[in-house]
């Protein structure tokens, strides 16, 4: 197994830059998932990592050695893509092997691999057949098949599971954590899906237009998200925005709201008078009381009956607030931008 | 979307409507061809005497043996199935070669030659004559078989490369790249993934470029004169004389002109269906 370092590692096409300056890290056997909006530039970094795009300048580096000019198939990667990418023209046996059958590695060896491999993946029975035979979910199995078998010294995947529906994708996104947890392969792994980066990362790289925002565990971005686009980014329902100016008022502060209400600040050593604030505040840390100190006047809007609890979207004044408690609507705790 | 079951008698006049129209478009395609065979066996003494009819009182074979034994058909024959088989290979390996850059790489000048390409075939042929007789005269390329496959390949190669760009556009890019995490280099990639995918789209190139050649009559009549280097579709006009036209002989010789083509159709079928109807829905 491998661990993989970027440094300084930019993307353009043309004149227009992809990817600016990103540096991480990866260790040997981590789970690091590449998360961020469409066009973020997540995908780009993993085909760089493979050798699908060329690095513009920095490097890459597996185990020390820089690999910005080596061709995909001298990296030594394994990679599962959007669409699976299986071979139409071979059966699931011949897609698991070809990569060792390249490698001429000897008849024996790759039968007990595939072996070893549809015993895992539960592919056994489907050996003979052909991927148009196969259902979303089987196909996804022998892409993941196609991966390991070579026993490759990172995965990559691509949003592997984008194509599932949900309950398979739920399944599926635990299957690969196991097998994660089984094999110790560093694996990196790019979603959108904000639930699968915060169930199945060890790190979690938030990206945007081609910047690195915060690299953390999934507890820690969404505890202490970087910046507002974080925060905004990671949990559903997404956090609350609330805009204002902070006031001294005796021992601590008070967010003056721009449609003049005021909620009292946690504690900060950063807080200024006048300051220009911008306050988070997830759904599930208000709840709907009578009004008081520290309450913003609310109405229900909306009602989304989505599991238990359920899910209240206030509106006050022009501020939207999402909540999850049915009982009250108070801040029980916020983060600031400033 | 509410689905109504169609009724019995609905059901027989779709299928009526259905294979009647296919019945008057067979008809309409295939009666010339029982036209150039009924033409074919008809001993030339009841040709004109007997009129129209659809089957003559007689039959005989005796123009298909004459055509084989006393005209130089036969060779003929032989120069057609040359310029047209290297004219189908050239093309189609040229063509797949550009129609894969087209579709898979940005790089300068990519618009230029795509849009160069597409000028090339807005000339008619006729204007085109003179000057290619120029070019291949010097170069000794007129009055032989070379010259010709050169001209045919020229004259197919940009619209068999939009057809083959076509079917590479339909092959997601990720099975090469699959294959290349796997081990492959491109070109490794390009001949063991996507080219078996490809066969629909090549056997339908090969046998456009193919028929194309073989049933050329321009060039072949302008750039080639000896008999060595005449193709079938000139060596039709040679049953044509000053004072008459010998309909049987030219009919036979047409009707097996068919037999080779036939075959190669017969032969690429296969994959032509599924070429030609790839990409129509998604799979």
């Amino acid at each position: 197994m491998a661990s993989i370092q970027i440094t300084e590692a930019t993307k353009s096409y043309g004149n227009t830059a992809v990817l600016h300056g990103i540096d991480l890290n990866i260790q040997d056997g981590e789970f690091i998932v590449l998360v961020g909006p469409s066009g973020c530039g997540k995908s780009t970094l993993l085909r760089m990592i493979a050798g699908l795009e060329e690095v513009t300048s920095g490097s890459i580096s597996i185990n020390e050695r820089i690999i910005n000019d080596l061709p995909p198939r001298d990296r030594d990667i394994a990679m599962v893509f959007q669409s699976y990418a299986l071979y139409p023209h071979m059966s699931v046996e011949e897609n698991i092997s070809y990569a060792m059958t390249l490698r001429k590695s000897p008849k024996e060896k790759i039968a007990s691999a595939v072996n070893g491999v549809s015993n895992i993946l539960g592919l056994n029975g489907l050996l003979e057949r052909r991927p148009k035979a196969l259902s979303g979910g089987q196909r996804q199995r022998v892409a993941m098949g196609r991966a390991i078998v070579r026993d490759p010294q990172a995965f990559l995947f691509d949003e592997p599971l984008s194509n599932l529906d949900a309950r398979l994708r739920e399944q599926m996104r635990s299957e690969i954590r196991k097998l994660h947890r089984k094999l110790k392969a560093t694996s990196i792994y790019v979603t959108h899906d904000q639930i699968e980066a915060m169930t199945m990362a060890d790190r979690i790289v938030a990206m945007h237009d081609g910047y690195i925002q915060q690299v953390g565990t999934p507890l820690e971005i969404y505890d202490k998200p970087a910046n507002v686009f974080v925060a905004s980014f990671i949990g559903s329902p997404a956090m609350n925005f609330i805009k204002g100016t902070a006031r001294a008022s005796g021992d601590g502060y008070h967010l003056q709201t721009d449609e003049n209400h005021q909620i009292i600040l946690p504690e900060s050593a950063d807080l200024k008078d006048q300051m220009d604030l911008i306050l988070g505040v997830r759904p599930e840390h208000l709840m709907i009381t009578e009004e008081g100190p520290a309450t913003l006047p609310a109405t229900v809007d909306l009602i989304e009956p989505w599991a238990f609890p359920r899910w209240f979207m206030c509106v006050s004044v022009r501020t939207a607030l999402k909540s999850s408690h049915s009982n009250g609507l108070i801040l029980q705790k916020a983060h600031k931008f400033m | 979307m509410a689905y109504y079951a169609k009724s019995k008698g609905q059901r027989v006049v779709d299928w009526s409507v259905h294979y009647g129209l296919l019945a008057c478009f067979l008809f309409f395609a295939l009666f010339p061809l029982f036209w150039l065979f009924k033409v074919a066996v008809t001993p030339t003494n009841l040709l004109y005497s007997e009129g129209i009819r659809m089957w003559p009182s007689e039959t005989t074979w005796a123009n298909f043996a004459q055509v084989m034994t006393d005209t130089d058909f036969p060779q003929f024959f032989i120069n057609s199935a040359i310029v047209s088989g290297a004219t189908a290979l050239i093309s189609t390996l040229i063509a797949a070669a550009a129609g894969y850059s087209f579709s898979r790489f940005q790089y300068r000048g990519k618009a230029i030659i795509i849009v160069l390409m597409l000028i090339t075939q807005m000339f008619p042929l006729v204007m085109l004559i003179a000057p290619i007789f120029r070019i291949l005269t010097p170069l000794g390329l007129t009055d032989s078989l070379l010259g010709l496959v050169v001209v045919y390949t020229a004259f197919n190669v940009p619209f068999a490369t939009f057809l083959m760009q076509s079917f590479f556009d339909g092959i997601p890019k990720d099975l090469e790249e699959a294959a290349m995490i796997d081990g492959n280099t491109r070109f490794g990639a390009l001949v063991k993934i996507i080219f078996p995918l490809t066969l629909p789209g090549i056997a339908a190139t090969l046998g456009f470029v193919f028929t194309a050649a073989w049933s050329e009559l321009l060039f072949a009549l302008m750039l080639v004169s000896s008999p060595d280097a005449v193709t079938f579709p000139v060596g039709l006009l040679t049953f044509i004389s000053k004072f008459s036209v010998d309909f049987g002989q030219m009919m036979a010789a047409g009707f097996l002109a068919l037999i080779p083509a036939a075959i190669f159709f017969f032969l690429i079928q296969r994959y032509l269906v599924q070429g030609l109807t790839a990409g129509a829905v998604k799979g």
